[in-house]
């Protein structure tokens, strides 16, 4: 067994918060350079102009990219073959939630409940998710999530009949309906299959992968190359002030599904596309 | 697309000027607030009661910064969505508000409303938050303070950038923009 102290998951953890929030990931960079060469619209251009000098001005003051600094969504890789040593797991991501956020000038978006509110204070609780692998390794993903594109998100429990077709139009309804709102340009997290829940999670974690990577399965890396050129011709476009460049990605999970249900889940990612890891 | 010079507050000569898709550079004074400073305004309207600010002219910008690092006026300041100030905004608008900022389209009944009292929304890019708060020179909370981030702010601003989405002809820049790019 290897031993893994809790002080350094606090401390890993703040840092992630802070980072995650300061700089966005190369690759959105780079996609918003690819859709500013591509977009047609002048307000479009802008307004990528814009985020891009948005994304150089966070980096530089280290500041957040965007003020709605998001639930604090965490993916732990845990390796079996690890012990945390000096107290419980989950505490110490809460620790390191609390102290990034505070320490690093974050907004706290949280509130204590849902229906009588009350802000906690300090964004947390972290909405965990753990996934035990093999190895004597923790990778931590910390994946600040805002409300305006979570808002459009939906799951859907569709029947089987519907097939491909139906997925499809699904998403791309889901798109349209949320013009401007989730700052676009967005990218598409589809998970299809498995329960109510599981699909949900997997169109979140597929908000994860590199912006321009191909699902494995030929059949549906094409179906994500169909869907980003139907959701790029609803016309949107930056901002949702119309034009070319509405997505940057569509990405989709699969998992296996029950012989009655069909779940479908669409989560959207604005463009302020927040993920930074570490393996301890 | 035109580039105007704004500064707050408004009068109705200078919302006449505004049309949709012209870019504004806004300076002056310019209020934030969003949705619970909203549903205390209007419930004091409701009651008959003067509002903490007084709205003749001015601008609400719906916005929830980040804390300010030491030294700077603010955090990061992006507008949020607006649509859920829908509900209240008629009511702001008749004691006299001239403008708004957010993001995202409004109801029919705030387009007729703005129509109705020349008022205009102006659209700032969502989520550009570490851009637009260079904008913003000096930040005071006025009324509000128990609600955080939802607090009503006097901000003093030079060039913030925005563009005019409804203007007060009834031009709506959402629906005309995407129908431009629709294939
Ligand atoms: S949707 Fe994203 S970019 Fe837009 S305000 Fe929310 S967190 Fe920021």
């Amino acid at each position: 067994m290897r031993e893994i102290q809790t002080d350094k998951i606090i401390e890993v953890v703040a840092k992630l918060c802070k980072d995650a929030n300061y700089y966005l990931p190369q690759d959105v960079m780079d996609a918003f350079k690819d859709g500013l060469n591509k977009e047609e619209s002048e307000v479009g251009k802008a307004i990528f102009h814009q985020l891009i000098e948005n994304a150089e001005i966070a980096k530089q003051d280290e500041v957040p990219i965007c003020q709605d600094t998001g639930f604090t969504v965490v993916f732990l890789e845990l390796g079996q073959e690890v012990r945390i040593v000096g107290g419980e797991l989950y505490e110490a991501i809460e620790e390191g939630v609390r102290q990034g956020y505070t320490e690093g000038y974050l907004r706290k978006s949280i509130l204590k409940d849902p229906i009588r509110g009350e802000n906690t204070g300090d964004n947390t609780p972290a909405v965990i998710y753990t996934d035990i692998v093999s190895g004597d390794k923790l990778k931590i993903i910390i994946a600040p999530k805002g409300g305006g594109s979570e808002n459009m998100s939906e799951v859907w429990m569709g029947t089987p009949a519907a097939g491909a077709e139906g997925v499809k139009n699904f998403v791309v309804e889901r798109v349209r309906k949320s013009g401007g709102n989730p700052c676009p340009p967005i990218v598409v997290g589809v998970g299809i299959g498995g329960t109510f829940d599981k699909c949900a999670q997997l169109a979140k974690r597929a908000l994860l992968r590199p912006i321009g990577s191909d699902n494995k399965d030929p059949f549906y890396a094409d179906m994500e190359k169909e869907l980003l050129e139907r959701i790029n011709n609803l016309g949107i476009g930056p901002a949702g002030l119309g034009g070319r460049i509405t997505a940057l990605a569509v990405h989709i999970e699969v998992f296996p599904r029950h012989i009655a249900t069909f779940p479908v889940a669409v989560n959207i990612q604005c463009h302020a596309c927040r993920h930074k890891e570490t393996i301890i | 697309m035109a580039e105007i010079r704004i500064s707050a507050p408004l009068s109705d000569e200078d919302i006449k000027k505004l049309n949709t898709g012209d870019k504004v550079l806004i300076s002056g004074v310019v209020y934030t607030g969003r949705d619970s400073a909203h549903k205390r305004m209007v419930e004091l309207l409701k009651q008959g009661k003067d509002l903490p600010v007084d709205l003749k002219g001015q601008i609400i910008y719906y916005v929830g910064p980040a804390p300010a690092k030491p030294g700077k006026p603010i955090g990061s300041a992006g507008p949020t969505t607006s649509y859920r100030m829908d509900p209240y905004t008629p009511e702001l608008l008749s004691p006299g508000l001239k403008a708004m900022i957010g993001k995202g389209p409004r109801s029919k009944e705030v387009i007729e409303s703005m129509k109705k009292h020349k008022a205009v929304y102006l659209g700032a890019t969502g989520g550009a938050a570490a851009l637009i708060a260079k904008s913003i020179k000096k930040a005071e909370v006025v009324a509000y303070e128990d609600l955080g981030p939802e607090a009503i702010r006097r901000l003093e601003v030079e060039d913030f950038p925005a563009i005019v989405v409804n203007d007060i002809h009834g031009n709506d820049l959402y629906e005309e923009g995407v129908k431009k790019y629709r294939r």
